[in-house]
């Protein structure tokens, strides 16, 4: 199992590629991901100002949607 | 023949369909990857035998070449939706290049560095002006132009159109990374696989090589539908769909896809 890591001697370099491999892709797939969350959360809260934000016999259409 | 082709891509176009088939199609698309990635990663490591010159230093060439074609192939979808989203002005098209540029960026990222490890050991030298390694490192500073430009704009459509017109200029480094082992004759070697005529490896190596490319591809459709449903949540914000949803709602309707 040794004679596998060393990789005939280049195991350093073998390794520390596969590494860079792996950790680049993991980053691409999960900042996405918290990406989707971080916006939906933020649109909630806008939601939620905007609920705070109207009185009582306000039109709605008295407030910008963005 | 029959119109529901155009008519599902057609109804693809809407932001809250796309939304919800490319949440269908990202478990799949990421499963199969990874299931692949894994079946390519036993036959390159485990059961491909040691290069009779480079020793077991060529195995990076398993994750080195798929990222390198993964690096142009982008590049090239990037390309064509660039172009349909200015010339049609298609939303989703523009989000789908916008949002391809930091993959390509990634896979041309890692590309250069695995590149460099294998040319330690091989070459001796991390790094050479070589015509290939020049051309592909203008190709990452290319993306980040990209990704730099459409962030630099307040208006997002603005900063999409601005970037889009840059794809379609940058589109001529790809030729240029593709044939410049042909055109100069330097240290990197010429194409190993070649889709006319035998190719330069033996087929316990190419197997595990063609596998990771599918990976690699699979990788990339889900990783840009998990970017663009970030992105449609965000530029989509004030529509109702978004609303339901950021709520805990229905699904947005409008039909299966």
């Amino acid at each position: 199992m040794s004679a596998f890591f060393a990789m005939g001697g280049y195991g350093p370099y073998i390794w520390t590629a596969f590494a860079v491999f792996f950790i680049v892709l993991l980053i691409d797939t999960l900042a996405p991901l918290a990406r989707r969350r971080r916006n939906l959360r933020d649109i909630r809260a806008r939601i939620a100002r905007q609920e705070n934000r109207r009185r009582p016999g306000t039109p709605a259409s008295n407030e910008s949607n963005a | 023949m029959a119109n529901w082709v155009p008519l599902w891509l057609h109804r693809l176009g809407s932001p809250p369909i796309f939304y919800r088939f490319a949440g269908a199609v990202y478990p799949w698309a990421l499963g199969l990857a990874i299931l692949l990635g894994g079946i390519a990663l036993y036959g390159g490591l485990f059961v491909a035998p040691a290069d009779y010159q480079q020793g077991d230093a060529y195995r990076i060439i398993f994750i080195h070449v798929p990222s390198a074609w993964m690096s142009l192939f982008i590049y090239g979808v990037m390309t064509l939706a660039a172009f349909i989203g200015l010339v049609w002005r298609i939303k989703l098209a523009e989000t789908v290049a916008m949002e391809s540029a930091p993959i390509g960026a990634a896979f041309t990222a890692i590309t250069l560095a695995t590149g460099s490890l294998w040319g330690k050991p091989m070459w001796g030298t991390w790094w050479t002006w070589d015509a290939r390694l020049t051309s592909e490192l203008v190709l990452l500073f290319i993306y980040l132009g990209i990704i730099g430009l459409y962030h630099s704009f307040e208006d997002r459509r603005q900063g999409a159109r601005a970037a889009a017109f840059l794809v379609l200029v940058g589109a001529v480094n790809v030729p240029i990374v593709h044939f410049s082992v042909n055109w100069w004759n330097t240290l990197h070697q010429g194409a190993t696989i070649r889709l006319l005529g035998p190719s330069h490896i033996d087929a316990s190596m190419l197997w595990p090589l063609l596998t990771m490319m599918g990976a690699t591809k699979l990788y990339y459709i889900a990783s840009l539908f998990s970017r663009v449903r970030a992105d449609l949540i965000a530029s989509e914000g004030g529509k109702a769909w978004v609303r339901e949803l950021a709520l805990g709602g229905p699904a947005p309707k409008g039909g299966k896809a």
